[in-house]
């Protein structure tokens, strides 16, 4: 087998993951730093971000307000400690970016533009026209081909951590040209894989968002921190799930009933569409059940009507917005109104780290979406996101080149072993495994299915405990899948059946979280347990792996300035 | 009333079984609002899962899903069945790329051509971030942005009749990154890329066929930077020759 040596091993290359091996890459010269990822970098889910990244660069705007405006959007459940460092750090991290190349958007003296949007009591979020994600993550894919101490492995899908005598020392990886698994070691492994939205039926995600850096620390003993916050988008596009940005409603754009009315004025009359997006998402839903919605051939929806703002404002702040509509929904937003429904788009939760992105394994680090610092607590603001990736992605980078250039060298021979045997497994259990006739895409879907009817924006005790069953059989049928892909050139479908077997362990902790949290605290909304619950659960969760699923245990939420406070708006 | 059904004639290419490559028929259902990429999803989930293709956004904005449609190189994910229907239509990987497996091509040689042209920010001296941002005003922005929309999804090489004939030419899509920094009024490496650009095998080769910019799904128009490169270099060299303090900018 062969054996790759690095310092560091970066898994992801999407912001977080490119702005981690930048930094790492700044840090020392000597440092060799692997970019490992299924797909090519520019391919990551960040190119689809839209609205902007937040930061408080605005002359009106202060470090405490944008803090503030975080953990109360985060229904206090966001560690302040966590929040101070983000807030005081994004500013840097924006114009970081500018000097790289990140074209900005900007106000007619030079500087940088800012715009409104949800949950943010001041105009903060940075942005390149309404592709900020796409020229973000292109601006970081370009500036580091730089450093050539950055190698990539592209088209590389991960499938195990190498733990060695109590540290992760590496990663098997399976090269998609020969379905070979490398053994990639290293002294820091940086988990930046995103999300795992794909777990959802209706979700803005991209097909490669099905959880994998999440499911890979959860199996290694990680636990997985407040799963049970899915952040549903107020606004994508019946049938694909496409996202129309929040930019659309920041810029100036109306949410409308089927009787032509701004039914926000009976949810959150002080904000409107700049509500943030738990509560928007649940008026949409309520306002579906009231029967004040549009019926379409892809369920009820209701209108997000963008005509007053005029062609040149539409081109100019949200050209993206007016290009998905055309192709994916054939219309002109100019003439006619979008319509659009809450949709599955981002998870709160993730892997526990520290605020430098450590695990509680040593030698395991994790940054962005994937990771839980957390900062976004039991709802996520728009535009923090991108920051978010920034900021603690450049940490992250930083403390693991630090630490690995500290490191004791990785075992060669018992790190070579582990991922011989993983090999064994990838043959034994996939590629010429016998019998079996269950197929990937059925279950993937049934998946999906329970997920959406029992995690969705409302949820009972009743359809959280129907999920955790329901994953729990789609567990046993998964034993019984079979290939028709036994070749191994390029064999996406073994990629595919292993992002399943990823899918339904972060599916399994999503639902069994959202089980015991018997309170309804930002995008958790039980129907069963109304009002939020801080005596008993102003807690974090933290899933830990067993042979029977997830553990639930809770931890302290960092309070630092901020007492928590009924969520008013 | 039986579904409607609609043919995809589809490129099979296994290396494990040889060299050649064979087109494959299967039926899928259809519906008015489906795209190529769904058919394809849909022969995957359901009919033959080795079925290989890229994709991920299902948006037109990641790139991966470029193949040949109809002998066109399209974007999968927005390239609507109903163009076709009812005819069969034919998917095959995109042209003049080596093949991988089935729709999958290999892509090694761009991401080095892209490296070549330094798609970066080069200065002179780089401000620290306490300084603050460069100053850029929309109307700068603009010199640059339409070059800043590429999504490296390659339609540009396979429609390219030069990089067809001569796999060295740097072809659209790094030329268009390169302008896209010469035009950023905070870089200054235009001289460093001329290096590169200048050669044979960069923009000289184009023939300004255009077809890159008639296939570009996001109107990014490489051979108009190809274009503007050539007079610009041209102008340069001859101002250099004669007066050699001017000709940088």
């Amino acid at each position: 087998m062969e054996t790759i040596e690095h310092d560091i091993v970066i898994v992801g290359g999407g912001a977080a993951g490119l702005r981690a091996a930048i930094a790492a890459a700044e840090v020392s010269p000597q440092l060799s730093i692997a970019l490992v990822s299924k797909v090519y970098p520019m391919r990551s889910h960040t190119v689809s971000a839209e609205g902007g990244a937040g930061a408080a660069v605005g002359g009106d705007d202060s470090l405490d307000l944008h803090a503030f405006d975080t953990i109360r959007g985060s229904d206090y459940l966001a560690d302040q400690d966590a929040v101070e460092v983000f807030v005081a750090e994004s500013p840097g991290e924006i114009v970081q970016l500018e000097h790289w190349g990140c074209p900005w958007s900007r106000e007619p003296d030079g500087t940088i533009a800012v715009r409104a949007f949800g949950g943010m009591s001041v105009n903060r979020t940075v942005f390149a026209a309404d592709k900020t994600g796409f020229h973000l993550l292109h601006t970081l894919f370009q500036t580091s081909l730089k450093y050539e101490r950055i190698v990539r492995h592209d088209e590389f899908f991960v499938t195990s951590l190498l733990v060695e005598d109590g540290r992760c020392a590496g990663v098997a990886a399976i090269d998609l040209l020969d379905s070979e698994v490398r053994c990639i070691t290293a002294k820091a492994v940086i988990l930046c894989t995103g999300g795992c939205g794909r777990i959802f039926s209706f979700t803005t995600n991209a097909a490669i968002n099905t959880g994998d850096g999440m499911a890979l620390a959860y199996r290694a003993g990680v636990p997985l921190e407040d799963m049970e916050f899915v952040q549903y988008h107020p606004t994508g596009l019946p049938g694909t799930g496409i996202l129309m940005t929040e930019a659309s409603r920041g810029e100036g754009g109306y949410l409308v009933n089927n009787e032509g009315r701004r039914f926000l004025e009976d949810y959150i009359p002080s904000k409107m569409e700049l509500g943030p997006r738990d509560i928007l998402s649940r008026a949409i839903i309520q306002e579906i059940e009231k029967g004040h919605a549009f019926q379409g051939p892809y369920g009820e929806y209701v209108h997000l009507d963008v005509r007053h703002l005029g062609e040149r404002t539409i081109d100019t702040k949200l050209p993206f917005v007016r290009e998905l509509v055309r192709d994916f929904v054939g219309i002109d937003p100019v003439h006619e109104p979008i319509p659009v429904r809450p949709v599955v788009h981002y998870m709160m939760g993730g892997v526990d780290t520290d605020l430098v992105g450590r695990t509680r394994l040593p030698g395991l680090y994790a940054a962005g979406e994937a990771a839980c610092v957390s900062i976004n607590g039991a709802n996520r603001l728009g535009s923090n996101s991108l920051s978010e990736c920034l900021v603690f992605g450049a940490r992250v980078g930083r403390k693991a080149a630090e630490d690995a250039l500290d490191a004791q060298p990785v075992p060669g021979n018992p790190v070579a072993r582990l991922a011989e045997s993983e090999q064994e497994r990838l043959v034994g259990s996939y590629l010429e495994k016998d019998g079996g006739r269950e197929r990937i895409a059925a279950i993937r879907r049934d998946l999906q299915a329970a997920l959406e009817k029992g995690a969705g924006v409302f949820r009972t005790e009743e359809s959280l405990r129907d999920a955790v069953m329901a994953v729990r059989a789609l567990r046993e049928r998964y034993r019984a899948i079979s290939l028709d892909d036994r070749g191994r050139a390029f064999n996406t479908e073994l990629v595919a059946a292993l992002e399943l077997d990823n899918m339904l362990d972060v599916a399994e902790t999503i639902v069994t979280s959202g089980l015991v949290r018997r309170e309804s605290r930002g995008s958790h909304t039980r129907r069963d347990h109304a009002v939020r619950e801080d005596d008993r659960f102003l807690k974090h969760s933290l899933a830990f792996a067993t042979t029977d699923g997830p553990r639930i245990e809770y931890s302290d939420v960092t309070i630092t300035r901020w007492p928590p406070a009924e969520r008013k708006y | 009333m039986a579904e409607e059904t609609m043919t995809l004639r589809v490129t099979r290419y296994r290396p494990e079984r040889g060299p050649d490559s064979y087109l494959d028929e299967f039926d899928v259902p259809y519906r008015e609002d489906m795209v190529v990429l769904d058919a394809l999803n849909h022969i995957k989930d359901d009919i033959d899962g080795s079925l290989t293709y890229r994709w991920s956004c299902r948006m037109g904005v990641c790139g991966s899903c470029g193949m040949m449609v109809n002998g066109m190189p399209r974007l999968t994910c927005s390239t609507y069945l109903r163009e076709f229907h009812p005819e069969p239509v034919v998917i095959e990987p995109l042209e003049s790329f080596p093949v991988i497996r089935d729709l999958v091509v290999d892509m090694t040689d761009f991401l080095e051509k892209l490296r070549e042209v330094k798609p970066w920010v080069i200065r002179e001296r780089e401000d620290a971030v306490e300084e603050g941002e460069y100053l850029q005003t929309p109307e700068e922005v603009d010199r640059y942005k339409q070059f800043s929309m590429c999504i490296n999804c390659m339609l540009c090489y396979s429609a390219c009749p030069v990089y067809a004939q001569d796999p060295e030419f740097l072809g659209p899509a790094a030329i268009a990154l390169a302008s896209r920094y010469n035009l950023d009024s905070r870089d200054q490496g235009r001289s460093e890329r001329d290096e590169v650009l200048g050669v044979d095998t960069g923009i000289w080769d184009c023939t300004f066929v255009g077809e890159c910019s008639v296939v570009c799904p996001k109107d990014v128009d490489p051979a108009a930077a190809i274009q503007r490169t050539k007079v610009s270099t041209t102008t340069r060299g001859m101002l250099a020759a004669v007066w050699p303090h001017r000709g940088r900018r």
